[in-house]
């Protein structure tokens, strides 16, 4: 017999709806896309709750939700932004993991705060792997659900950690785990986020440097995974506005000859060749991937120590986190 | 000489070279990739050389940034041993026509006539500076300068992967299908970009690239190879002795 390993049926896809683990890492050299959630704080502490690797592929889920039958009994956890997520019509708590039956219906009422949900299961999303991720590359149609968003119709199927014959006794020792208040991200505008300046943060006029730490910019609707175009003070170049093309890493803010900055995120192109006034430190990269367009972000430059120090500190709380799964699993 | 090294957020760094499009600095990048390569750095996560850079993106939980730039400037001083072992890949190549359709406006922008432009277009050794714009895509040093010709006003919304442009002093070829701006004179066959491969990408940075001009027929002829997978690409490396994939 042929093993069943479905484990949601899509009734509606949402607005934008992929499969997104922490990226492909390894390629960029070739010139491939990184991908991967654009919220890795959220997808990660969404793993974890349910006890997966950190890694492994859930759903990203933009705005607008899904409506997602169950297929078998699984553990889930949503977190990230406030979507209305619903269980067969009822609220339930993100940030949690629920023990959901099979027949069950997940939906989402609609969007109160931030901007993209992640729905992890135990045994995570099972997509073939392309170049060691499980990430949708939508413009090339790479990874993920046969390389784009999720449609009507699709069945989706779980990881073999997911596939247990007795899911009560294995995966209820995880469920109703929920992370302590003062760890879950809160999202509003303006966003604050901290930048370290540069690499080339000398290419503009003092007067721009200024205002770029000031003034607030708006994030306009041209705006998606690849990058958030802003709107705010026009920032002037000392020269030209062009570089020869090298690196760029996710939260870097290249500005191009018009002035208006573009903030670079997890479906960015490898290099470019736009002068980059600054880039968003790790840690502050999940408040920007909950920015939604019409929010304002603020930058604040910090030094290079300071962005460390601030990681370590996320670390330890995800360490915590990790020490706790060990202990329910003995 | 001293490197310029660069933060680029908290978790990668850029060293900088002289800022400008030249063999010469872009084989320091490719010399300082490979070096790293060799003796790999703890905490490493991947690096990216550029046309005059390599970024090395690292995880600073396990080494710090002076550490990382202290193994960076050690790398660069050490000397003697570095030889680029270059492979040369050929790109069998259709012409003009439909495969080519700029190839006609290429030439009347530069007064020549389409088999000048063939001929320069196919005489010349190119060097992969960059991949990048899309998996795979190579950006091209060495295009004659007789051929420097502008991009397109309006970009096409539709290139097909194997279309070979022209884009001011560089050539490069389309990975994948997808939106473009370079004037294209002629289409290859080969795939650039193969899922089934491990790495899935034809060239790497470094790599030496040319063009060899085939008929309408044996470009048919390639391109059933091809989709019957057994087509394999040309490529000799530095000694002359031919490897194939990579």
């Amino acid at each position: 017999m042929v093993q069943d390993n479905r484990l949601f049926e899509v009734i509606k896809p949402g607005l934008f709806t992929t499969v997104q683990d922490l990226g492909r890492i390894g390629y960029q050299q070739y010139g491939m896309v990184v991908s991967g959630a654009m919220d890795p704080f959220a997808l990660r502490m969404g793993n974890l709750l349910v006890g997966n690797d950190e890694n492994d592929a859930a759903l990203e889920i933009t705005m607008v939700g899904p409506v997602l039958k169950t297929c078998r009994d699984c553990l889930i956890a949503v977190t990230g932004a406030d979507l209305g997520l619903r269980l067969d019509g009822h609220p339930i708590p993100t940030w949690k993991s629920v023990w959901v039956r099979q027949g069950a219906v997940l939906s989402f009422a609609g969007a109160r705060q931030g901007c993209r949900a992640y729905l992890a299961v135990r045994g995570g999303i099972d997509v073939p792997p392309v170049m060691g991720s499980r990430s949708t590359y939508v413009k090339a149609g790479i990874g993920g659900y046969n390389g784009r968003p999720l449609r009507s119709g699709d069945v989706l199927e779980v990881g073999i950690r997911g596939l247990s014959e007795r899911p009560r006794d294995d995966f209820l020792p995880f469920a109703n785990r929920r992370l302590p208040p003062e760890m879950i991200p809160r999202y509003g505008t303006p966003v604050h986020v901290r930048v370290i300046l540069g690499p080339q943060h000398d290419m503009f006029t003092m007067d721009s440097l200024e205002a770029f730490l000031r003034e607030p910019y708006l994030v306009t609707p041209q705006s998606d995974r690849m990058g958030y175009r802003l709107k705010g003070a026009r920032l002037t170049h000392t020269g030209p506005a062009e570089i020869i093309s090298d690196s760029v890493a996710c939260g870097s803010i290249q500005v191009p000859a018009g002035g208006n900055p573009i903030l670079l995120l997890a479906d960015r192109q490898p290099t470019g060749g736009y002068p980059k006034i600054a880039t968003v430190i790790s840690v502050d990269l999940s408040l920007v991937a909950q920015a939604k367009p019409g929010d304002h972000i603020c930058f604040h430059a910090v030094s290079l120590e300071e962005s460390h120090r601030l990681l370590r500190q996320r670390e330890q709380t995800i360490q915590m986190v990790k020490t706790a799964n060990r202990l329910v699993t003995g | 000489m001293s490197l310029t090294c660069l933060p680029v957020g908290d978790m990668a760094l850029t060293v900088v070279f002289e800022q400008k499009i030249a063999e010469n600095i872009n084989r320091r990048v490719v010399e300082m990739a490979s070096r790293l390569a060799k003796r790999p750095v703890k905490g490493v996560v991947e690096i990216v050389p550029a046309y005059a850079s390599l970024t090395i993106y690292y995880d600073p939980l396990i080494i710090s940034y002076q550490e990382m730039v202290e193994r960076l400037h050690e790398l660069d001083h050490m000397s003697g041993e570095y030889e680029e072992k270059q492979r040369i890949v050929t790109f069998p190549a259709l012409y003009g026509g439909e495969q080519g359709p700029d190839l006609n406006d290429v030439a009347d922008h530069h007064g020549l006539t389409p088999q000048q432009v063939i001929d320069l277009h196919t005489s010349a050794l190119y060097r992969v500076y960059m991949l990048g714009f899309s998996p795979g895509f190579p950006y091209l040093g060495g295009l004659p300068r007789q051929l420097s010709t502008p991009r397109l006003d309006t970009p096409r919304l539709h290139i097909p992967a194997g279309a070979i442009g022209i884009a001011g002093s560089q050539t490069g070829i389309y990975s994948i299908d997808s939106p473009g701006g370079w004037r294209i004179i002629a289409h290859t066959p080969v795939p650039l970009f193969r899922l089934d491969e491990d790495p899935p990408f034809l060239l790497r940075v470094g790599d030496l690239v040319r063009f060899m001009p085939v008929t309408d027929e044996e470009y048919q002829e390639i391109v059933q190879q091809v989709n019957h997978g057994t087509y394999q690409p040309q490529i000799v490396d530095h000694t002359g002795k031919e490897v194939n994939g990579s």
